[in-house]
């Protein structure tokens, strides 16, 4: 009897684990970081076209920016792609591209195919920086302030109703440099 | 008008799988010849009104009727009629009510074929199957229904996700559908099983039919999905373990745990529980991963318009169908008859093993899946598991099933020799290490994945021949069919390890520029642009660069591949162009348009031998159909005659010759 419980018991903890999961998949794709509110990360990156070149998170503190984090291995960021491209257009703030734990000729192979709507690119080939940013999975979109305060966070591919949240949030930032 | 007919045949299915569900379970219980007899016409009924509600959304596609919102979000004036048909399914409700029309239609099949049954198994198995119905028919009803109108309707609708308009998309969804709700014919044999309160060796060799056709559609629909992410996708890769893919994969892999472990229950009456158990999680996996894709709860390029409350449905589904059937098994299978006993050598254990290494595979598969919300869950940060902890984990997990498989057929039921086992395959070992190393020196491919693929690869189908032949020899009547079919899908396992390690050992890569006119060499192929063209399709534009290729000086073929901007929803696709061989495929894609002098930049790749995948994952679901097709499946054993011939060693039955 106690042996054919055993695979019940697999099964609740399983029932256990997706509910809580569900519970929390909206927090964990829409804001629910703790450094939200929180001055991003020291960080100092190399970027993709130069490995020689690296941008720190000084350079980037001053002006409002997003940060797109993806990889040539994620489909989903293929996905959301045409609205990254969009964003890149059409937003009134910078447009940051992070490139995790990628290869840098895959990654330079997927922008010439799909297009490059990032106007600077870092990357994070061993994910170090990404822990520290708390980054849940690729992709996500991180919005930080003129102050270098992380002010929002998507996780998840943008889509319609994201980018319309997106530019929004993105004209506030700007205004709030004025 | 066709929207409420479908939303009242909708209802009407749902009735009558209300009724199924109920009726013929108390008749089987009672003993009532009447109420049992009642379930062959209600899953027939049951069928009829789903394929009307089906046919109402098609035909509201078909006439581009855009009061109704779904139409109106997946389809437009300008998309062609059959991707008009195929949209049917290209988005959450309809693909679910595809499901429940393949659903409907095992159902119609088990209550025509299965006449032989007895009657209260019969309806124990349509009941069970019913109370599934009604589970999914309610989740379409409140949560998810295709027919709902916005009025005033728009006059042009949205536009059909142009990855999905394609011709593996017609095919794709449906053959995976039909293996995920074939699954749940073994889940309702299993559950009507534990409900009479016996395991019999009877049923079980019932349900193996259904069970392997459940398991080659899931072979033919992931094989399909593979070989559609590879050209549609533009990516050159043929799996990516995406947790969607991983959601199709796990069902396989327990169904191919469970198609194994049923041949020993059967033959040998080892391991009913274990049986039973696998039938029931087949099934789970398959509602399992249908919450994963529809609940938001994973990222995936697969997710359908995420809704929380459609997760909680189906979880809360999952409890009743997969919670009720454990704790049934929890308080039946202490009762469940065990088989004789086996020594280590022994047909039994291979496939205690071949069980083994599949369901931990299952496990580890899941594992990875749902890493990210047990480390969430746990609080231990954030961590991501990628490719490589699957691959690994696989090749590692695999590569004792590949050594082990070809010595399977080969050993006899409870007892045999090492020695006799391994004799007659002496021959095919020399001829695979020879081969293989003959092979690899003739491709240039040395590297140790392409030698071991090469190896493993012509091991299995070498010791399958060898199998087949003395087989085909010591019976009259050749090979029958449930053996055929073994050695079909052993033999498909073979090619396709082949075709695997090829690819990811071999595969020649490079992104170049081009402008109109220039040429590159490549591994004695030459890619010759000649312009880039403006083309227009029904709903879209593209750049089309054309390429001739060139081996040595003749001309071998001709490339289109695209760069398509489709009209509606401003996506841009590659189209890549493919020209597939038997032993290599030639994959261009166009990049970006480099600056003003028309210059492209240019994918090409060389995939040696990526056809063998796909080619060996068709011979696997091939084997699996025409194992099913057998007629010994389907010959009724009357218990008299079974009881008759109890004194009588083995009935008619080959045990030491039989298919695992």
């Amino acid at each position: 009897m106690i042996r054919a419980l055993i695979p019940l018991g697999v099964f609740v903890a399983l029932i256990i684990l997706l509910v809580v999961g569900l519970q929390t998949s909206e927090e964990r794709k829409l804001i629910q970081s703790p450094l939200i509110g929180k001055p991003i990360p020291e960080f100092s990156l190399p970027t993709m076209q130069d490995p020689e070149a690296r941008i720190t998170h000084n350079d980037l503190i001053g002006e409002p920016f997003m940060l797109n984090v993806w990889g040539s291995w994620c489909w989903a960021c293929r996905e959301e792609h045409p609205f990254i491209e969009r964003l890149g257009r059409e937003a009134p703030i910078e447009l940051i591209g992070f490139n995790w734990k990628d290869r840098r000729e895959d990654a330079l192979a997927w922008i010439e195919r799909y297009g490059n709507s990032w106007s600077r690119q870092v990357v994070d080939f061993e994910g170090q920086t990404a822990i520290d940013l708390g980054v849940y999975g690729a992709p996500e979109t991180f919005l930080v302030d003129h102050r270098g305060i992380i002010r929002h966070k998507l996780v998840g591919p943008v889509n319609a109703n994201s980018f319309d949240d997106l530019m929004r949030r993105a004209m506030q930032l700007r205004a709030e440099t004025q | 008008m066709s929207a409420e007919f479908g939303q009242i045949s909708l209802i009407l299915a749902l009735l009558l799988a209300g009724v199924l569900a109920v009726v013929p379970l108390i008749g089987a219980q009672r003993g009532n010849q009447a109420l049992m007899r009642l379930a062959p016409s209600l899953a027939i009924g049951h069928f009829v009104f789903l394929a009307g509600a089906f046919a109402a959304l098609a035909v509201a596609f078909i006439q581009h009727d855009f009061t109704v919102t779904y139409v109106a979000l997946h389809s437009n004036l300008l998309l062609p009629w059959f991707y008009r048909l195929t949209a049917v399914w290209g988005s959450h409700e309809g693909s679910l009510l595809l499901w429940m029309l393949l659903f409907g239609g095992w159902m119609l099949a088990v209550a025509v074929f299965s006449r032989s049954l007895p009657r209260p198994f019969l309806a124990r198995v349509l009941s069970v199957m019913g109370i599934i119905s009604v589970g999914f028919l309610l989740f379409i009803l409140l949560t998810s229904n295709p027919f709902e109108r916005i009025v005033p309707g728009p006059i042009d609708g949205q536009d059909l996700n142009p990855l999905l308009q394609d011709p593996g998309m017609i095919f794709h969804p449906p053959l995976l559908y039909m293996g995920y709700v074939g699954f749940a014919v073994a889940f309702a044999f299993a559950i009507a099983g534990l409900i009479g309160g016996r395991i019999e060796r009877d049923w079980v060799r019932w349900a193996r039919p259904w069970t392997m056709a459940a398991w080659a559609s899931l072979t033919f629909g992931i094989a399909l999905g593979s070989w559609w992410a590879y050209y549609e996708l533009g990516w050159g890769g043929w799996w990516f373990w995406d947790p969607v893919e991983n959601a199709s994969f796990i069902p396989w892999l327990i169904g191919t745990a469970l198609i194994h472990s049923q041949a020993v229950t059967e033959k040998r009456g080892a391991f009913p529980a274990w049986t039973v158990l696998l039938s029931i999680a087949a099934f789970s996996m398959s509602l399992l991963g249908t919450f994963l894709v529809r609940s938001g709860v994973l990222t995936s390029v697969h997710a359908f318009a995420n809704d929380p409350e459609r997760g909680l449905f189906i979880l809360g589904f999952m409890v009743l169908v997969t919670g009720g059937a454990l704790l049934l098994y929890a308080l039946r299978a202490p009762r469940i008859m065990t088989g004789s006993g086996f020594d280590w050598i022994s047909r039994e254990s291979l496939l205690l093993l071949n069980n083994v290494f599949f369901t931990v595979s299952a496990a580890m598969v899941l594992l990875g899946t749902l890493y990210p919300l047990i480390i969430d869950f746990m609080g231990w940060g954030q961590i991501s598991v990628g490719p490589p902890y699957f691959g690994a984990m696989f090749i590692l997990l695999m590569t004792p099933v590949v050594v082990l498989l070809p010595l399977g057929p080969f050993t006899r039921w409870k007892r045999d020799q090492t020695v006799r086992v391994l004799a007659p395959l002496a021959l095919a070992a020399v001829f695979s290490i020879l081969s293989a190393l003959i092979i690899c020196a003739v491709l240039d491919a040395w590297s140790l994945r392409a030698f071991s693929g090469w190896l493993g690869g012509l091991w299995l189908i070498a010791g399958t021949l060898a199998y087949a032949v003395r087989t085909a020899r010591a019976s009259r009547r050749g090979l029958p069919r449930h053996q055929l079919g073994m050695a079909l899908a052993h033999a498909g396992v073979g090619i396709f390890i082949i075709g695997a390690a090829m690819v990811e050992a071999h595969t020649f890569e490079r992104d170049v520029r081009l402008a109109p006119g220039q040429a590159v060499e490549e591994s004695g192929y030459r890619f010759q642009l000649d312009e880039v063209a403006l083309v227009k399709g029904p709903n879209w534009r593209a750049e089309e660069g054309r390429f001739r290729i060139f081996r040595g000086e003749r001309e071998i073929a001709q490339m289109n591949p695209q760069k398509r901007h489709y009209y509606r929803g401003n996506q841009t696709m590659t189209e890549v162009a493919l020209r597939p061989g038997l032993f290599r495929d030639l994959y261009i894609a166009m990049g970006e348009q480099l600056d003003d002098s028309g210059a492209w930049s240019v994918r090409l790749h060389i995939k040696p031998f990526v056809r063998w995948i796909w080619g060996g994952a068709v011979l696997i679901g091939l084997g699996g159909l025409v194992s099913a097709s057998d007629r010994r499946y389907r010959q009724k054993r009357k218990s008299e005659q079974a009881a008759a011939s109890r004194t009588a060693p083995a009935s008619g039955q080959p045990t030491a010759q039989a298919h695992p």
